[in-house]
């Protein structure tokens, strides 16, 4: 991995030949409220720097997660988008119909015509539950529901507090999702939940992924597995949802198979958002954009560069990854505009917290090279990776402190780089999840 | 990883059964490897959608998951199931000599 510090504290000022760049960031999320923060440090006033998104509503994602089980509240978790972009960044509030790569414009839903120089798409991904046969069907919002969304885990949250117990089942259509162990710990969560309510010995819960494990990576799906069994959620693997019954209470398989539910919390397919896929050339098949690994650039377009879920680099699509990739989009958006060549900046570098319910969680931190391993974060004294600790569960909790007041604004967390960090991991053999 | 004779040619496989070098395929390996995975017969829809994930593979880096495959390749996620039963992209993926869809992060 390439130590970016160097080229980190230059400054723009000797090497732009553009006086003014325009910059357009898609999407006031994670990804491009850091980004247009982080590069308004970087250019000041050298750069006009436009952020567009379709509401003014920035939800906290991570925290959807607790809303089900009463752990946090839906109005606590959101936040004017506005508010939490520097001074001197242009907020605009419209949906967007489509870019226009081939002319650098981004033209808006009220007929705007934005010209840019330097384009950052950062809309993340969209739920598209309408993609799965019966998903939105009746018993949708009454028997099946998700958390992915606000309204979908304040309702759940109300059918929860009513479920006396049954059959609780916990579905991913397919990858790729957001947060790809958010669906692990709602099943941990529920477990803990129940416990406390004291009806534990009635609900009986099922998680079913289409994976051939309890997660993607093979050390850290054999951990997850047998935590699920420990705590006797049962573990249903290679299960494709061709259809969702929710009056009669059933996943039906593409193979047949059947998985029967009083309550059902489905993780549904994802997309890239809508006007990707009406922007000529600039999306794939599932509207998610083209992009280098590395260096984040567009694969389509030299002046577009992608950050987060909007992304189809074969990264977790999750707020830590998005967070690291900041730094390379930024040196590379500044390149691009000097003419340099750019960084092979981003390693595919993610770190998530894993709730496991009674106060504990456990943390994970991989690349694209390097698996999810034990030991500790981020180097030999540290956080307790791949382990259940107590440590860790204040770490999620804190970490939306961090979120609102370090992330966002664009910048570095003390004591964690971008690059992920291999002093205080153990290298252990990773037998193939589902193998062993 | 092993090495294993099809078609009376020696290929390498991973640990799941993937080809380590999608090179050292060729057509007439197919009905061997699709008697593996349970597989009597290639129809011409099998061979579709191998040929699409192959196109797919040396165009992308990766084969396509099968709902990339439902969208793009002219056969529907439920014929997929149909010629592929245990699962179109895996199964597909190691009769067509390509790696394992990079689809799961």
């Amino acid at each position: 991995m390439r130590d970016l510090r160097p080229w980190r504290r230059r400054r723009l000022r000797c090497s732009l030949k553009l006086v003014v760049a325009r910059i357009v960031v898609l999407g006031g999320g994670t990804g491009g409220t850091l980004a247009a923060n982080r590069l308004r440090r970087q250019f000041g006033d050298h750069a006009e720097i436009t952020v567009v998104d379709q509401d003014d509503r920035h939800i906290y994602q991570p925290g959807l997660l607790f809303v089900p089980f009463g752990l946090a509240h839906a109005d606590e978790i959101v936040r004017p988008r506005s508010r939490q972009l520097h001074d001197g960044i242009a907020f605009r509030r419209c949906a967007i119909d489509r870019v226009e790569i081939t002319d650098n414009t981004v033209h808006l839903a009220d007929g705007t015509i934005l010209p840019y120089d330097v384009l950052v798409v950062a809309t993340g991904a969209t739920l598209v539950p309408e993609e799965t046969e019966g998903l939105t069907g009746p018993g949708w919002i009454e028997k099946v529901f998700t958390f992915y969304s606000l309204e979908g885990a304040a309702a759940l949250a109300d059918a929860l507090a009513a479920f006396d117990g049954g059959r609780l089942v916990v579905n991913v259509i397919d990858m790729p999702i957001k947060c790809p162990v958010a669906p692990l710990e709602f099943c941990f969560l529920a477990d803990w939940y129940f416990h406390e309510r004291g009806i534990r010995d009635r609900v009986q819960i099922t998680y079913v992924t289409p994976l051939d494990g309890a997660f993607t990576k093979p050390v850290a799906s054999r951990q997850l597995s047998g935590m699920l069994a420990e705590k006797g959620i049962d573990l249903i693997t290679e299960f494709n949802t061709g259809e969702v019954d929710g009056v009669g209470g059933r996943l039906v398989g593409y193979d047949g198979r059947e998985v029967s539910f009083d309550v059902a919390v489905v993780v549904p397919l994802h997309g890239g958002a809508d006007y990707i896929g009406r922007s000529p050339g600039l999306g794939d098949e599932l509207n998610f954009v083209p992009t280098d690994e590395h260096t984040l650039q567009c694969k389509v377009a030299p002046n577009v560069f992608v950050i987060g879920d909007a992304a189809n680099v074969p990264a977790s699509k999750a707020g830590s990854v998005t967070h690291f990739e900041g730094e390379t989009v930024v040196e590379n958006v500044r390149r691009h505009l000097a003419g340099e060549p750019l960084v092979d900046g981003f390693d595919g570098h993610a770190n998530c917290f894993i709730e496991t319910g009674f106060h504990k969680a456990l943390l994970i931190d991989f690349n694209y090279d390097t698996e999810p391993l034990p030991g500790h974060y981020p180097s030999a004294v540290g956080l307790p990776l791949l382990k259940e600790s107590r440590l860790n569960h204040l770490g999620k909790l804190m970490f939306q402190w961090f979120y609102w007041h370090s992330l966002l604004p664009g910048r570095d967390i003390p004591g964690v780089g971008s690059s992920m960090p291999t002093a205080g991991k153990h290298p252990v053999d990773a037998t193939p999840a589902g193998k062993d | 990883m092993s090495t294993t004779t099809i078609a009376a040619t020696e290929v390498e496989l991973n640990d799941e059964g993937f080809f380590v070098d999608p090179e050292q395929w060729t057509e007439d390996m197919a009905p061997e490897l699709a008697r593996r995975e349970g597989i009597d017969e290639l129809t011409p829809a099998h061979w579709q959608v191998l040929r699409f994930m192959r196109a797919e593979y040396f165009a992308k880096g990766t084969g396509p998951t099968v709902r990339m495959l439902g969208k793009t390749s002219g056969v529907s996620v439920k014929e997929l199931y149909q010629l592929f039963p245990k699962g179109p992209a895996k199964i597909a993926a190691r009769i067509a000599g390509i790696p394992k869809p990079r689809g799961c992060i």
